[in-house]
This record gives structure tokens, C-alpha cells and sequence, in this order.
């Protein structure tokens, strides 16, 4: 279904349990937002395309990465040049290449489930707060099980509209769109209420 | 033994029901009205999704207003919808997410749902997606939900009503079937011949309580 | 918190959740036409808004950081089918943050409102729209190192974002209309 961006691996980077993983990438944006050093910062970012190699990204993969990363980074060097001159517009670009790449390196290379139980660990310090980390993978699972619900709702609202020749209508389609997905909301509700939700 | 206790219900100004009083002791109980007559209502109280204004209800003894998670237990619901009572994308995980609480462990879960599911025809769907099945099967796999838990009542609140004619007729066959009490509100008269009590609703009121054949004769006239 | 409690949580959970799901499909959605344009436009930034509006603060914004938190751990539910990690850590990531701030905003003010009609929701929708730039700009800042050029290229959203805010509130109003309990919404039926 919604499979993500995830590319099965054998790689160091792959087998890498995925709370390392998350925390060194939050290491290098704080690093990276506080370095101002052209130099170091386009270290880094070589060292984030090593680790493209290290863990045999597709090229597919790659060019996705490069065509959202060339869009940003044009966009943002002729700006910032033009703003805050080249040095400054350098830097800023250097920044996003380090972080955006470094960060879909760990989505490619880490399956969304190994996340949700990085995360789940991560929390179980905040039990004592109500927080209630075993609940993520049932929140993750019930909303993607309504997106596809809502998908299809979203589908007939949008035919209904084009029936009443009304597509070009935002009113026509968010407001049915809106209310059946309430009524959804309530029925999905009084669902996991009968399947012991909620009870204690 | 399901108790109805001078049970009203109202929503705001709107009342839906009032002055209801039955002993429901029968295997295969139906609840029979036009819309609006109230039975959905009283059908989800006997789970306590939705309480009494006055009076009060008994399942086994217990009031769903005090005891909600020990009824719910006893009770599974299936609703008319599947679509919003599936809740997790795939056959399997859905099944699973019913006995998120009993203690077993994953594979344990994931072993008795694939169980159930074969059990029911729905074998070797335990890893599909959920939304890719047809119409009857969902409806199918909202049944297995609950009966993987082994309830002993299951209310049905106008199951077949979004389905199609043989889905209906498989539903009602494997529903005749099951060892379960079972309190069904529909509007399908013919799923009615072989069940034990039919209590029909009018305006939030029994207006008659009998064996299937009298009981639908009186539902007939008021319609008519 | 003034936003009654529906009797049963399951139905709190359930709507902030199919909101989250909700905002998704926005983005997945190929866009919609707004007034004579020809090219479709994205509606998915009006979700936070809507979710505020509509869910109340507490569940609207809880709805925002469940789907933001799907769209970190790696699912691409963001429009134009971006998402993971990566989108928190672009320039505009800030913008992405403060829907969070947007909904909470947006909700407050609709629910200490008596009545909720069309110059509530704006004003609400509008106050949403400035708590995302309140977020939003500083973030910029940070990231070229310039707060005041931060504040001067946010302005290119501005028009297309009034536009959302507008839209929002004519939505929220007239799902308002047709479900006039719906702060207090106790599950109706008719059957």
C-alpha cells in the first residue's frame, strides 16, 4: 500500500538498529545548523553521499533524492544570493544538502515498522507521564486503514460532483468530503468502542 | 439474559425510546421497526455504545453503565458498514487487533486470527489488504473480529443490508450457524423464519412481541 | 478543557485519528480548481486549519501531530507524495511544524465563540495562518542565518495562503450549518 520510500538492504546502514540511526541523524542537524564553516559543512555532505554508496542506494533512489534536492537548492541559491549575497547563499545551500540527504538516507535504508519500534522504545521513559508508547503502532495502523477508507470516499465525492457538473466547485467536494468523513469518524468509533477500545 | 428495564432514550428534545421492558432469553432474537423506530439504539445498548437516559439494562446480570469492558466481552457487535469497522490494513492484523489485550503474544495473535479466518473462508487473506476485499467479505472479516474473542451474545445491527443478494443468503447461513445467542436488527423479513422471538418497534415503543409469522403479519400492517 | 468529552474515548480516538487520515488525503488527492484557474492547486496546508475548526483544539491538534508523525517516520503523505525525516529539516520544514500551532490556534477561538458562523471561522483560520508564520519565519532564520529576509520571502505565501484561509472557513462554516452540534456532537442516529 503506502510503502514509503524503503529499499530492502544488507548494508552496515541497513542493519543498523533504527534508534541509532535516528539519533545520530538529529546529532548531525544540530551540528549541521550550528556549523558555519563552508569547508566542514561540505565535508559532511560528502560523507552523506558515502554513505549512498556504502549502502548500494539504486540509482532510481538516488535520482529521486537529486531531482527534490536540485529543485530546492536552485530555488534557494538564486534567492538567498540575491538577498543575502553568495556567501551566505553557499552556506544555506550546503545546509540543505547535508540535512535533506542525510535524512532520506535513513528513511530509504529503514523500514517504517523498525521505526515505530525505535520510537516506541524511545518513549517507554515517558510512561510515567500517561504517555503510552505500545498505542503508536495501533495509531499508524488506524490511520492508514481510514486514508484508504477516505481515498475511496474522496473518489465517489468527486464523481458525485462531476455528475452535478460541480468539479470545479472546492465547496462541492470538501463539504461532502468533510461530512462523510465525520460520519466516519463516529461509526470507526462506535467500531473499536464494541472491540474494547477504551475500556480499562 | 438480556434485561430491558423501562428503558427510555432520548437525544436532546428527540425521544427515541421509551418505556421498553424485555426479557431476552432466546438463541435468536430479531428487532424489527422502520427507521427511526429506535431498534439500533436499543441494540447498542445492550454493549452500553450507547446508555439508557432512564431505566436500565442487564446483560448476564451486569449493567453496561457500570461494568462497560466486562459486557463488551460477552457481547460482539458487527455494524452495518464494514468498511469503517475494519481497522487495520490487513485481514490478519485486523483479526489480531481484537485480542490486543488477552495477554498472547504476536505470533500467538497473528496464529489464532489466521485461524479464524480460515475457518470462516476467508483463509489465506491474512495478509491482504483489508480494503481489497469484496463487499461480503469484509463484512465476513468484521464478523471474524468478534468471534475470535468467543462472545457469547453478538448483536448484528442490519448486517446484510449493504450487501448483495448471495452474500446476504452466506451471511445469514453461517450466522444460523453459530453457536452464539444472537440479537439481529434488519429489514430483510426473509432472514426471519427460523428465529425464535421478533420484537417489533414503532416510535420508540414495542408494538409487538411474538414468534416470527404474527409478529411480522403485525409489522406488515403497520407499514402497509 | 471546555470541549465536552464524548461518553465514549474510542470516538475521541477515532476522529483524531480519520482527521490525521483526512489531512493525508488531501495531499494524495490530485488538487482542486479554485475559481477559474486551470491548474489545480493543493489544499493540503488548509487541513490543519480545518482540523482546528472543526475537531475543536485539543483533537485538532492532536490529529496534526499524529499526522506528522506518520509523515517523519518514512510514509510519504505529505502532497506530491514527499515525506520522511527529511521533510523536517528543509527551509520551509518550520511551516510544516507550526500546522500544530495552526490547529490549536484555530480551535480555541471557535470554541470561546457563542455562535460559529463565517466572520468566527475567519477570524480563526486567519489567526491560524499567523501562528504557522510564527513558527515558520523564525525557523527560516535560523536556517539562511537572516530573521528579517526570513520574514520578507515568507511574504511570496501570502497570497496563496489567504486564498486557503478563505476557503477553510466557507468549508468549516457550511459543515457547521449542516452539523450544528458538532462542538458538542453526541454520536446521533436515527434508526
Amino acid at each position: 500500500m503506502l510503502g514509503g520510500w524503503y529499499e530492502p538492504g544488507s548494508s552496515p546502514l541497513h542493519r543498523t538498529p533504527a534508534g541509532w540511526k535516528l539519533l545520530a541523524l538529529l546529532g548531525l542537524a544540530a551540528v549541521v545548523f550550528v556549523l558555519r564553516s563552508p569547508g566542514w559543512l561540505g565535508g559532511i555532505c560528502a560523507a552523506v553521499v558515502l554513505g549512498y554508496a556504502l549502502a548500494r542506494i539504486s540509482p532510481r533512489s538516488c535520482l529521486r533524492v537529486a531531482r527534490t534536492l536540485g529543485v530546492l537548492v536552485a530555488f534557494m541559491f538564486a534567492l538567498q544570493w540575491w538577498l543575502l549575497g553568495l556567501d551566505a547563499a553557499v552556506l544555506v545551500c550546503l545546509r540543505i544538502v547535508a540535512a535533506l540527504t542525510a535524512a532520506n538516507l535513513f528513511t530509504i535504508t529503514t523500514r517504517v515498522d523498525d521505526v515505530v519500534s525505535a520510537v516506541e522504545r524511545g518513549l517507554r521513559p515517558l510512561r510515567r507521564f500517561g504517555v503510552r508508547p505500545d498505542r503508536l503502532g495501533l495509531l499508524v495502523g488506524l490511520t492508514l486503514q481510514s486514508v484508504t477508507v477516505l481515498s475511496k470516499i474522496a473518489a465517489e465525492v468527486r464523481e458525485a460532483a462531476k455528475a452535478r457538473g460541480a468539479q470545479r466547485s472546492v465547496i462541492a467536494f470538501a463539504v461532502p468530503f468533510l461530512i462523510r468523513t465525520l460520519r466516519h469518524a463516529d461509526e470507526l468509533g462506535e467500531a473499536l468502542a464494541a472491540r474494547g477500545e477504551g475500556d480499562r | 439474559m438480556i434485561e430491558f428495564e423501562d428503558v427510555g432514550h432520548s437525544y436532546g428534545e428527540r425521544v427515541v425510546l421509551s418505556e421498553v421492558n424485555l426479557r431476552l432469553s432466546e438463541r435468536r432474537v430479531a428487532f424489527v421497526g422502520a427507521n427511526g423506530s429506535g431498534k439500533s439504539t436499543l441494540a447498542r445498548m445492550i454493549n452500553g455504545l450507547v446508555l439508557p437516559s432512564t431505566g436500565r439494562v442487564l446483560v448476564d446480570g451486569l449493567d453496561p453503565s457500570r461494568k462497560g469492558r466486562e459486557v463488551r466481552r460477552r457481547v460482539g457487535f458487527v455494524f452495518t458498514n464494514p468498511d469503517s469497522q475494519i481497522v487495520m490494513p490487513t485481514a490478519g492484523e485486523d483479526v489480531a487487533f481484537s485480542l490486543r489485550r488477552s495477554g498472547l503474544s504476536a505470533g500467538e495473535r497473528a496464529a489464532r486470527a489466521a485461524e479464524i479466518l480460515t475457518e470462516h473462508g476467508l483463509g489465506g487473506y491474512a495478509d491482504h489488504p483489508a480494503h481489497q476485499l469484496s463487499g461480503g467479505q469484509k463484512q465476513l472479516l468484521a464478523l471474524c473480529g468478534m468471534l475470535v474473542l468467543d462472545p457469547d451474545v453478538l448483536v448484528c445491527d442490519e448486517p446484510t443490508t449493504l450487501l448483495d443478494l448471495r452474500n446476504k443468503r452466506q451471511f445469514c447461513t453461517l450466522l444460523a450457524g453459530l453457536r452464539q445467542r444472537v440479537v439481529l436488527v434488519t429489514h430483510d423479513l426473509d432472514l426471519l423464519g427460523d428465529f425464535d422471538r421478533v420484537i417489533v418497534l414503532d416510535g420508540g415503543r414495542v408494538v409487538a412481541d411474538d414468534e416470527p409469522e404474527p409478529a411480522l403479519r403485525h409489522y406488515r400492517k403497520l407499514v402497509g | 478543557m471546555s470541549e465536552p468529552r464524548s461518553p465514549l474515548p474510542a470516538v475521541d480516538l477515532a476522529r483524531t485519528v480519520v482527521f490525521a487520515a483526512f489531512i493525508a488525503v488531501l495531499g494524495i488527492f490530485p488538487g482542486i480548481y479554485v475559481g477559474g484557474s486551470s491548474v489545480p492547486i493543493v489544499i493540503q496546508n488548509a487541513g490543519p486549519l480545518l482540523a482546528g475548526s472543526i475537531l475543536g483544539a485539543r483533537r485538532g491538534a492532536a490529529s496534526v501531530v499524529l499526522f506528522l508523525g506518520l509523515v517523519a517516520i518514512g510514509l510519504p503523505l505529505l502532497s506530491g507524495g514527499r515525506g520522511g525525516i527529511a521533510s523536517f529539516s528543509v527551509p520551509s520544514s518550520g511551516f510544516l511544524i507550526g500546522w500544530v500551532l495552526s490547529a490549536l490556534v484555530a480551535g480555541l477561538i471557535v470554541s470561546r465563540a457563542r455562535r460559529v458562523g463565517l466572520p468566527v471561522l475567519l477570524l480563526a483560520n486567519a489567526a491560524g495562518l499567523v501562528a504557522d508564520y510564527l513558527i515558520g519565519i523564525p525557523f527560516l532564520g535560523v536556517y539562511i542565518g537572516d530573521l528579517p529576509a526570513a520574514a520578507l520571502q515568507s511574504l511570496i505565501f501570502v497570497p496563496g495562503d489567504a486564498v486557503k484561509v478563505v476557503a477553510a472557513s466557507l468549508i468549516a462554516a457550511v459543515v457547521h450549518r449542516a452539523l450544528p452540534d458538532l462542538s458538542a456532537r453526541p454520536a446521533t442516529r436515527t434508526g
